[in-house]
């Protein structure tokens, strides 16, 4: 359906229409509740998920506020664990993933030539799971507490029952049953994206002509469509223990905690490439275009890729070398650990490439993805610490680990992030964020961010473990600790700084035309926001970036030469002012949203024992889905 | 230099699930229920190597009633053929209705519905027997592993059913016409998963010997 | 000729290294005056080993990570688009020598790497046996410490500071019948969990008379943080003497006053044992408080051995460690009618007539 109704066809509907008939308009607010178009369900994951990011960052800014003296009072000991569990929660599964399912939902179909994903009305319910099963896990704030066993919520701290009252409330419970909603709509994502990526490209577009961001996000898809389901048993068994006393994770009866460790982190390895993979993916894009070079070594970088989606799934114990599983294991796991560092060594090396002999334009897109390279560099080098067993007996659950991992998912995918929202902000907005007001944040994020991640190496090395509420003083840990906090206020100011610029653009920002990097993916080839339908006509390929080679060939010297202006390399609606009428695009839906809501209201009937919400939601959950099933994708008005 | 290339006023309409038009030959919802099922595959995989981790672990600990003095291994056989037929009757089913043949199509649904009824019955007589025998959720390792595991897949059998039914009520109403026969291709496909994990459960469980 | 642009860009650039240089110059700083749980500064041959295997290669990752910082900055400068030019870079696409090279050099180092680690591995995994070796059972409740010393010639319950002879193994047995914990000294050796059904085993050594403190390393519930201890390495005649003195009961008086006199008002052995080879289930729910008073500190290591803070810790104990809800924990006797003079006399108690030298003690004179 068209955003433009042409008098004939109000002639011909219908006067009355009941609220209970199928949405038909896709403007309006009213048409973000029941939209299926990639690039508004790409919106709306990207701005949840930047709301998700600053209550993150909030309960960050407040750890932070406990450590930065020995003693602290700032925090109780229960609050704090709430917090550190729920930071880390946040970051992952409300941040992190929504963030890679925004660039992946606005930019997949947009890269292969098409017009939207394989299943509109699933990507829509995917958001929508998304956004209740955050509510539902903080809503656990005000209905007895919120999760406080950690992220990775070891059993049996978390799968004890809550009678024996190791952990404070029914925060595990909601944890649980918020991870398990959340592994559904990360699966049906998946799902979605490997069906688009794989039967949805343009005419001519080989795998191997694929952009490589569309390549990573195909690895992080299959990731995640096996990573979950491990995940998903585990916190059943987590559930199922705390709830019916089974004994899953009781040792009295022969239980095994170290079982729910390795189905977490064969969960948990390749869930740290599922949020890392598209941090790169960004940067293969950002980086070519800011160089004026093609990506050196495509096809090793795709590889690398692909490599490491294989290689996650052979290093999970590498974070249970201190459990006791014996020097056989620990072995195996150190080497396959070791390796793993190569095919992300070659990458590096490939981007460095691609910027070397260059043109380079440092603008604000461009810092934040060398940043990205000179971080993730230096998280990846701890990584390989990590590696060497006997000092991982050191390193492990002290701030070591945590300055690695923040090295490699802030410095890393934080930053690809910021350098994915500046490079796309034109094309999915249609205007370009402020310069100034980017490199400023570029600059206060880079200095705040070492402030606070480069002395928890020696923190960590000087005996400080994780996840503790305070420390005693006389321990030395008081100077770098208050700096660490001093740089998680500098970064809190450059988020400021970005929701300032995001503001100012939105009143007064520079409008942006179809192209105004010079780039060299399909994206571009539509206007600055794109229409509905993406593509008037669905684009011909001939080759990898190919809107590159329909601006530019090269020459025997290998330089460029620009090539006359053509139709090809023109956006068609610039040719053709009127509308196509002959293209169907799939209809809103209001399904996505029912199903998606018998979800939670399911949830607090397993939380709270409430034998009969969880009835009605099961009820709604069959409703919606018989609803979607017997309604056709799109519906012909015309 | 252009493959098949699509004229350029007929786009590749997202809904265009048939197989002529995807890159692989192979229609969306086809590839979808594929891929949904490797997920599935682990997630099976998981409570099956549970499972084998914790078997003949309660000699050691809670003890408890023991498998070869609960499982009945003819009775399971029993309603394990039934549960392979039903695939049989699924595969029926589907060829009925590719050769519009929508009153046999209806007759095999049912039956493999009904087959899949007679399953979960069976399944339901077993765990209250073993319930009346003392082996609860929490009674030992075998109690938990056992229950939540075959719990789990009756779970999909049933939602299994729920679908298959549902395929049937419409094509009573005159709504699963042969061009949606791929509907029911994907319910079999389902159905079939759902058969085979039965297949390792049961090897698991139930064939391989233990005390 | 600096326009404004290039002058911020300056700017920039110098308040990030400079800053860069703080951080460092700080961190390495802060490591000069060590506290006792560093693991920069072994002083055990495990501790010794790890560092060891790790010190070159940390410096291997430090160039590494140095030049390809070095190099990120280098190609953005060097290659910089200048105002107004137009250059025109050759569009290279790869180069298999280089990318061959640059897959086969890392694979070289990480081979190296490889190694030494897996011999350390296999070398640390050992565990000592003969006269000379003397063995702990290590109980990790939450949250403090229990100590059982099993050899001939000890047999005795202590928790939380735990004494051993310099230059002999100590070989400790892990176990926990409640939540994951960790058990961590880290200049004497690297961490192992404490997993319920899973008994472990870690070997200390320390190879200097001192005072090495760890805590617990894995997130066991509201005090975690307030589950530390301490190692005391002595020498063998120290060691010895405490070994004596651990082993020898209290008078029959004493442990009638307490039992009698505190402890049928209180409660206090449903939890905990003032004979100090007590091995009921009971006994060792809290830790024993046989020899408490010759302790330096108490509550999982946390408070010094004081009769002030001894009292306030009796008299309301969640009040000084967050407990919450965690069934069979220390009660909040002021709840429950103790008086602050009444907590001061079991105070005195446990502090001068459970130590070994009560002079030791300002308070006990």
């Amino acid at each position: 359906m068209t955003t433009v109704e042409d008098a004939s066809a109000l002639l011909h509907e219908p006067v009355k229409r009941s609220i209970l008939d199928r949405p038909r308009s896709t403007t309006g607010p009213w048409s973000w509740f029941t939209t299926v178009d990639h690039k508004k369900i790409a919106i709306m994951y990207g701005t949840t998920a930047m709301f998700f990011f600053l209550v993150g960052g909030v309960e960050a800014l407040m750890i932070r506020l406990q450590l930065a003296q020995p003693n602290g009072t700032i925090l109780s000991a229960a609050r704090y664990n709430e917090f550190f569990t729920m930071h880390g929660t946040t970051m992952v599964f409300l941040m992190g993933m929504p963030l890679a399912a925004a660039f992946g939902n606005y930019f997949l179909p947009l890269m292969i030539g098409a017009r939207d994903v394989a299943f509109p009305r699933l990507n829509m319910f995917g958001y929508w799971v998304f956004l209740f099963g955050g509510i539902f896990i903080y809503s656990s704030f005000a209905l007895g507490g919120a999760p406080d066993g950690g992220w990775f919520g070891y059993a049996p701290l978390t799968s004890t029952p809550l009678s024996q009252g190791f952990l404070p409330g029914r925060g595990a419970d909601f944890w649980a049953v918020g991870l398990i909603m959340l592994g559904i709509g990360s699966v049906a994502t998946a799902v979605n994206f490997i069906v688009t990526a794989l039967n949805m490209r343009a005419p001519g577009m080989t795998m191997m002509k694929m952009p490589v961001f569309v390549w990573m996000m195909l690895v992080v898809a299959f990731l995640t469509l096996f990573a979950m389901p491990p995940l998903t048993a585990a916190l059943i068994q987590v559930f199922m223990d705390r709830n019916f006393h089974t004994n899953f994770f009781n040792a009295a009866a022969g239980g095994d905690p170290l079982l729910y460790q390795n189905l977490f982190w064969i969960f948990g390895h390749p869930e740290v490439y599922i949020l890392i993979l598209p941090g790169m993916a960004i940067v293969s894009e950002i980086l070519p275009v800011f160089s004026r070079k093609p990506l050196f070594g495509y096809s090793v970088v795709v590889f690398s890729g692909i490599a490491i989606g294989f290689l996650g799934w052979g290093v999970w114990a590498h974070h249970m070398f201190a459990t006791g599983i014996g020097p056989v294991a620990t072995s195996a796991f150190s080497l396959s650990t070791m390796l793993i560092g190569i095919p992300t060594g070659v990458k590096i090396f490939n981007w460095l490439a691609t910027v070397w002999g260059g043109s380079v334009r440092l603008r604000t897109p461009m810092l934040f993805a060398l940043g990205f390279i000179a971080q993730f560099t230096i998280g990846g080098l701890s990584g390989v610490l990590h590696s060497i067993v006997p000092a991982d007996t050191q390193q492990t659950d002290t701030y070591f680990v945590v300055a690695h991992f923040h090295y490699v998912l802030f410095g890393g995918l934080v930053f690809a992030i910021f350098g994915g929202i500046y490079y796309w902000y034109p094309k999915i907005f249609g205007k370009m964020l402020n310069e100034s007001l980017g490199k400023l944040n570029f600059w206060l994020m880079v200095i705040g961010f070492n402030l606070t991640f480069f002395p928890m190496h020696f923190l960590g090395m000087q005996g400080e473990p994780r996840r503790t509420y305070t420390y005693p003083s006389g321990m030395g840990w008081g100077t770098l600790n208050l700096m660490a906090t001093i740089g998680a206020f500098v970064i809190a100011l450059s988020v400021l700084v970005f929701l300032v610029n995001v503001i100012f653009t939105r009143q007064r920002g520079e409008l942006a035309p179809e192209d105004p990097w010079d780039a060299r993916t399909l994206e571009w080839l539509t206007s600055s926001p794109p229409p509905e339908y993406n593509f008037a006509e669905i684009p011909i390929v001939t080759s990898r970036d190919e809107f590159w080679h329909r601006k530019y060939t090269e020459d025997d010297e290998g330089r460029l030469v620009k090539l006359p202006p053509s139709p090809e390399a023109e956006i068609p609606a610039r040719r053709d002012p009127h509308e196509p009428h002959n293209i169907h695009m799939p209809s809103p839906s209001y399904w996505p949203f029912v199903l998606a809501l018998g979800l939670p209201i399911m949830g607090y009937g397993f939380v709270f024992k409430l034998w009969w919400l969880l009835a009605i939601g099961a009820l709604v959950t069959f409703f919606g889905i018989n609803a979607w099933t017997t309604e056709p994708a799109s519906e012909e008005t015309h | 230099m252009a493959q098949t290339a699509v004229a350029p006023s007929e786009p590749a309409a997202p809904h265009a699930a048939s197989a002529h038009q995807t890159n692989t030959g192979v229609s969306n919802n086809k590839l979808a229920i594929w891929v949904f099922l490797a997920s599935e595959s682990l997630f099976f995989g998981a409570f099956i190597a549970t499972y084998f981790l914790y078997r003949g672990r309660d000699a050691q600990f809670l003890k408890g009633p023991s498998p070869s003095s609960l499982l009945n291994i003819p009775f399971t056989s029993v309603t394990s053929f039934v549960l392979l037929m039903s695939s049989l009757t699924m595969v029926l089913a589907l060829a009925a209705i590719q050769r519009g043949d929508h009153r046999r199509f209806r007759i095999w649904i049912l039956a493999t519905a009904l087959f899949g009824m007679t399953f979960i019955g069976g399944q339901v007589y077993e765990f209250t027997e073993f319930y009346r025998e003392g082996l609860h959720l929490g009674t030992n390792l075998f109690g938990t592993t056992f229950f939540v595991l075959t719990g789990l897949h009756g779970a999909h059998v049933t939602i299994g059913i729920v679908w298959l039914l549902s395929l049937w009520g419409r094509s009573m109403q005159g709504n699963l016409g042969p061009e949606k026969h791929e509907a029911v291709e994907i319910a079999g496909l389902y159905w079939h998963f759902v058969d085979v994990v039965w297949i390792f459960i049961f090897t698991a469980v139930y064939l391989i010997p233990q005390h | 000729m600096l326009d404004r642009m290039q002058r911020l860009r300056r700017g920039a650039i110098t308040a990030v290294g400079t800053a860069a240089a703080v951080v460092v110059l700080a961190s390495c700083g802060s490591a000069a005056s060590h506290n006792r749980q560093d693991a920069l500064h072994p002083e055990g041959p495990a501790a010794h080993k790890i560092l060891n295997l790790m010190t070159p290669f940390f410096w291997v990752a430090v160039v590494i990570g140095a030049g390809v910082l070095f190099m990120t900055i280098f190609v953005a400068v060097r290659f910089r688009e200048r105002p107004g030019e137009d250059r025109n870079p050759v569009q290279t696409h790869g180069n298999v020598v280089l990318e061959v090279s640059w897959t086969i050099i890392p694979f070289l180092i990480l081979a190296v790497m490889a190694v030494p680690t897996v011999a350390t591995i296999f070398n640390l995994a050992k565990i000592p046996k003969g006269p000379n070796v003397i063995h702990v059972d290590v109980a990790a409740r939450q949250w403090f410490w229990q100590y059982e010393y099993t050899d001939k010639g000890t047999g005795f319950y202590t928790a939380n500071e735990m004494h051993i002879p310099v230059n002999r193994p100590v070989v400790l047995s892990l176990t926990s019948n409640n939540v994951d914990h960790s058990f961590w000294v880290p200049e004497l050796a690297g961490k192992k969990d404490v997993i319920p059904g899973h008994p472990n085993t870690l070997t200390i050594e320390a190879s200097k008379v001192g005072t090495y403190t760890g805590q617990c390393a894995e997130y066991c519930g509201l005090s975690h943080a307030n589950m530390r201890l301490r190692v005391i390495a002595e020498s063998e005649s120290d060691y010895d003497a405490w070994v004596a003195q651990q082993k020898t009961p209290l008078s029959d008086a004493k442990v009638a006053q307490f039992t009698n006199t505190i402890s049928s008002k209180w409660g206090c052995l449903s939890c905990h044992s003032v004979t100090n080879l007590d091995k009921t289930v009971t006994a060792t729910i809290g830790p024993n408080l046989t020899h408490v008073g010759d302790r330096e500190a108490f509550a999982g290591d946390i408070y010094p051995m004081t009769l002030d803070n001894l009292t306030k810790w009796v008299y309301d104990a969640p009040g000084q460690k967050p407990a919450g809800p965690l069934k069979g924990w220390m009660p909040n006797f002021s709840k429950t009618g103790m008086t602050m003079t009444q907590a001061q006399q079991i105070a005195r108690f446990l502090l001068c007539d459970t130590a070994t030298d009560p002079n030791s003690h300002p308070e006990c004179r």
